[in-house]
């Protein structure tokens, strides 16, 4: 019935029926059981009872992005379920589980002809003592993937240990009670096995790749200031930097949260604070004193739907023009965007091992998608970097913080080093760091800051390439993946499309991507925003090919795969 | 547990009927607000019953109006909020008794708390008013709040106690900002 | 925090001279915060500091110059967040002296959350402002603590406002130590400034330092100034008490408190990085 490769799955529920607590069970079950697998989840704007939605989807490869449909949705209960009807998108081929007592089947599902069974899950529950319906319908999906009691039974035990053996032993009940129930329906399914049990994988969040790539960086200072959806990558640093001998520390706000760092960071130890849209306005003042300075620090934005407060919940790729543009003056600084969720690892260590060599600041682009969704991944290679930020103090009668060398990185004194004291000033400076209104000093500082980026050699971490063709697809972040599945699946049917997605936006490589367009007639650009962002970069950066199109749609709902395979098989004719 | 309410000065059965109806309204007008919140957080089985609660209040309103006749009710039941302590009416649903996941139990509970305290506080008018026909008219009120009382006590019998586990959430709250 | 003291024998640290570094300050002739920074060059003398172990941390305005004047390490910041500066910089590096100095405007206006903040954490630290009643570097617009009369070519008339109160806020807040100094006083100024940086936790010093281009009035504070009647108190409402009923001209040590400073966490045992990943194995 489905197609082999992956499964879809949704549950939903209100009023604290507990749907996402269910998501997160059935995915780390179904990983450890050999699944690999990606969930996202959805919720109304109540802070608590409010209607849920557990998106997942598992297949025998990685997965970094949602499918077009959902194969199976699960109802504990449909109120106010319409709220996702542009992210749970069902069809003919699907299969709804409904509650009787839910009444009718939600308009949006009923529309699309999706095949329908009765499971009574509310009533099971009640048979049970303390029984809760998401256990039941979590017991429902597992029987339905083919997952036993003993991979749910595990998963419960570690994640519930805190509500206490009588809670434990209540899901476990009701989970018996859905897989029975589930167990005598006769739906005719037909699942691959999962393959990788016992392989080297994590169950992790890109806000937890994050913060440890941060670490594995080098970052042993962190400034935070509360922000969705980034706050879980301060909530991870907080006891992990601490027990490495590091410090979190809550700032005021945003603007202290910036300053501290960089604060941190003049002081010799590679700093971070991480924040969303409306922090990163508030930083760009600091950010500039930070790229005057030539101090490293690293800014996280994990971007959310803007302008100004906007869906805090939902991502969005609109901060492409504050990241590159948002700094006054001139002032050359490094940006760059992780693809998904394994990547947060790797860019953000090469941002910190970047801003450290480069002594600068870098600005990392993640997304509330990347963020906060939670996914099976091959445990990720170890990297390690070579090189560090340059701190000896050449021994002369008056040390030059800023004077100008081979590479344009001057080493920087760290407070403590007899001899090298100066002060650091956002003031334009003379190689001394004095302040200087001289034309010549402003003119050899800003080149010197800029050719130390230029001249840097990135190596192929720069960007993503994969495949050739007369078309090409360029696209960022969170957007790769999706772009990724279009191109393979167009390239199984004999047509060949170029993937470009590049991890470095700042300094912006042009013989690089130029290269990366050899042969390329006609390039599709795809990417998150209602303005275009990302469209307008590449044609104010780079030379393009001749035939160009745009696909771009802001949040809050994702760009499938589905989407961008309709536009390229379009312009291909 | 709230504080008794102070009483009012009560110069005539008027000024009586006007608090009574004050009463009423402020308790349609709270039931509707629960009613309203459990609407948006999922729970149908208390809005169902805060919306019939909040139609029962607007019955005995009705029926105060009618007693009181041509009397400016509101007018007067204005004059005399201003003096009632903290401004709270005797039947004070208590907005902060709300949970999310609240059962059917707890929204009696509420509501005979309510209605015991107004039951309380006309008792109390009777007791020690000088005045012979609002003494009439209090005892009057009396047995209607001691009726909604034995109403409130019928409908516990179709409701148990819950078990400890009643606001027991399956997810943890929502971050939306 | 940890004195050290070296004889004249053995090191030459130890005169103000060499706290000062070659490069020639911008102020106005006249302006008190000359005085400041011979404050500072004989406070750190006295206390034998090792200007490769002092920061001394700024915001924007005349004031914040200070850092580049001294031959210790300093950061020039942008305006209104040197607290958070050196906040950062304090945390991750507890061996360092950090003295942080800022002006009315730079410390009240934009500053001033910032500023109840660092109060209220306590962390080991000097706050030095130096308050001449005007924000003197962008040409003599009004500051949290201007008179509510003063005429400016922003506020025609005065803005009307009561000024601000920095040495009640700051005990109110938390701050360790409380002083008022005048800079035309430099020594004593600077045995204010020695048992502020050696008091622990969060020293606030608020330096009464006439505009002499923008505020030509305050030359008078000379004759205004006046030491304060009464020994330092370690009760932080009496302390607040006395400053809110005085004439805003009492000179010196006014609070001495006995709040523990901040204290970093340590870690019981720095763990290796290869531990983070047990969380996440399936």
């Amino acid at each position: 019935m489905w197609e082999a490769e992956h499964i879809s799955l949704a549950i939903v529920g209100s009023g604290g029926a507990g749907a996402l607590t269910a998501g997160n069970l059935l995915l780390e079950a179904a990983s450890r059981a050999g699944w690999h697998g990606l969930l996202t989840r959805t919720v109304g704007p109540q802070i608590r009872g409010g209607e849920a939605a557990a998106l997942l989807r598992l297949a025998n490869r990685p997965v970094e992005c949602l499918a077009d449909q959902i194969d199976l949705l699960i109802g504990i209960d449909w109120l106010n379920v319409d709220r996702f009807g542009g992210e749970i998108e069902v069809g003919p081929q699907s299969l709804v589980i409904t509650d009787p007592v839910s009444g009718d089947l939600p308009a949006f599902v009923s529309r699309a002809g999706a095949r329908s069974v009765e499971v009574p899950i509310k009533d099971i529950a009640k048979a049970v003592p303390d029984g809760r319906p998401n256990m039941v319908a979590l017991g429902v999906a597992a029987s339905l993937l083919g997952l036993t009691e003993q991979d749910l039974s595990a998963v419960i035990e570690k994640r519930l240990a805190e509500k206490g053996e009588k809670a434990i032993d209540a899901s476990k009940a009701a989970l018996k009670a859905g897989i029975l129930a589930a167990a005598r329906l006769d739906l005719g399914l037909l699942l691959p096995s999962p393959k990788a049990r016992g392989t080297q994988r994590w169950l992790v969040s890109g806000n937890e790749m994050t913060g440890l790539g941060a670490i594995r960086g080098g970052v042993r200072f962190a400034a935070a200031y509360p922000i969705t959806p980034a706050s879980e990558i301060l909530e991870w640093l907080a006891p992990n930097l601490a027990s490495l001998g590091g410090v979190l520390f809550q700032a005021e706000d945003e603007l202290a949260a910036i300053n501290m760092a960089i604060g941190a960071s003049f002081g010799g130890t590679p700093a971070l604070t991480a924040t969303s849209g409306p922090g990163l306005s508030l930083m760009t003042e600091a950010i500039g004193l930070a790229t005057a300075t030539e101090i490293p620090v690293v800014i996280v934005d994990v971007m959310r739907a803007g302008p100004s407060t906007g869906i805090p919940t939902k991502s969005e790729q609109a901060d492409l023009n504050i990241a590159v543009y948002g700094l006054h003056g001139d002032a050359p600084h490094l940006v760059l965007a992780p693809q998904s969720i394994a990547d947060c690892l790797f860019t953000t260590q090469w941002a910190v091992y970047l801003a450290e060599v480069l002594q600068s600041p870098a600005v990392v682009l993640s997304d509330q998608f990347i963020g906060q969704a939670v996914a099976a991944i091959d445990r990720p290679a170890d990297v390690a970097f070579i090189g560090r930020r340059a701190t000896a103090v050449p021994q002369t009668s008056v040390y030059k913080r800023y004077a100008i060398a081979a590479g344009g990185v001057s080493p920087m004194a760290i407070p403590g080093m007899a001899g090298g004291q100066y002060t650091a000033d956002g003031l334009t400076h003379n190689e001394r760091g004095t302040p200087t209104s001289n034309e010549n000093d402003h003119r050899v500082q800003l080149d010197k800051r800029r050719s130390k980026l230029e001249q840097f050699s990135y190596g192929d971490h720069w960007a993503t390439l994969e495949g050739d063709g007369e078309l090409a697809v360029i696209t960022w972040g969170s957007l790769t993946a999706a772009a990724r599945e279009a191109v393979n699946q167009l390239r199984v049917s004999g047509f060949a499309v170029r993937l470009i997605a590049p991890r470095l936006l700042l300094p912006i490589q042009p013989d690089r991507l130029k290269a990366a367009f050899a042969g390329v007639k006609r390039v599709l650009i795809v990417e998150q925003t209602h303005g275009g962002q990302f469209h307008r970069y590449l044609r104010a950066h780079y030379d393009l090919p001749a035939e160009l199109r745009v696909l771009n749609r802001p949040g809050p709902l994702p760009i499938r795969p589905s989407e961008i395979m309709r536009e390229l098989r379009e312009w291909r004719s | 547990m709230s504080k008794a309410p102070s009483i009012p000065p009560i110069f005539s059965v008027a000024d009586l009927l006007a608090i009574a109806y004050r009463i009423e309204l402020d308790a349609v007008e709270r039931y509707g607000v629960l009613a309203d919140q459990m609407e948006t957080h999922n729970n149908p089985e208390l809005v169902k019953i805060f919306r019939d609660l909040s139609r029962a209040e607007s019955i005995h309103a009705a029926e105060i109006r009618e007693m009181a006749g041509d009397s400016d009710l509101n007018e007067r039941a204005s004059a005399l909020h201003s003096i009632w302590r903290k401004g709270e009416t005797p039947e004070e649903v208590d907005l902060g008794a709300a949970h999310y996941l609240m059962t059917p139990w707890h929204a009696l509970q509420l509501c005979l708390a309510g209605e015991k305290r107004a039951l309380a506080f006309f008792t109390s008018i009777a007791e020690t008013t000088k005045d012979a026909k609002v003494k009439e008219m209090a005892a009057e009120l009396v047995e209607e709040e001691a009726e909604h009382v034995n109403l409130v006590y019928r409908l516990l019998r179709k409701y148990p106690e819950p078990a400890n586990s009643w606001c027991q959430d399956g997810d943890p709250p929502a971050a939306q900002d | 925090m940890e004195v050290v003291m070296q004889s004249a024998e053995t090191r030459t640290i130890c005169k103000p001279g060499d706290y000062k570094s070659d490069i020639k300050p911008i102020w106005c002739p006249g302006c008190g915060d000359y005085h400041v920074l011979l404050s500072f060059t004989r406070a750190f003398a006295q206390l034998g500091l090792r200007p490769e172990d002092t920061v001394v941390v700024s915001g924007i305005g005349c004031s914040s110059r200070i850092p580049a004047y001294t031959s210790c390490y300093g950061f020039h910041g942008v305006h209104g967040r040197s607290l958070a500066l050196a906040t950062g910089l304090k945390v991750s590096r507890p061996d360092l002296t950090v003295v942080v100095a800022s002006g009315d405007g730079d410390g009240y206006s934009i500053g001033g959350n910032h500023f109840i903040q660092a109060c209220r954490r306590n962390i080991d630290m000097t706050y030095v402002v130096m308050d001449n009643r005007v924000y003197g570097m962008t040409k003599g617009q009004p500051s949290p603590t201007t008179e509510p009369d003063f005429d400016t070519a922003l506020s025609p008339g005065g803005t009307g406002l009561s000024p601000f109160h920095p040495l009640v806020i700051a005990l109110a807040s938390g701050a360790n130590f409380v002083a008022r100094a005048f800079s035309g006083e430099p020594n004593e100024t600077a045995n204010i400034l020695v048992e502020a940086i050696r008091h622990p936790g969060f020293s606030f010093v608020e330096v009464l330092s006439p505009c002499v281009t923008f505020r030509p009035d305050e030359r008078e504070w000379k004759n205004k100034v006046h030491p304060a009647p009464v020994a330092a108190t370690n009760d932080p409402a009496k302390a607040a008490r006395r400053i809110m009923t005085d004439d805003g001209f009492n000179i010196g040590i006014l609070y001495r408190g006995e709040r523990r400073p901040y204290q970093l966490k340590a870690a019981a045992k720095a763990i290796d990085v290869g531990e983070l990943e047990k969380d996440f194995a399936l």
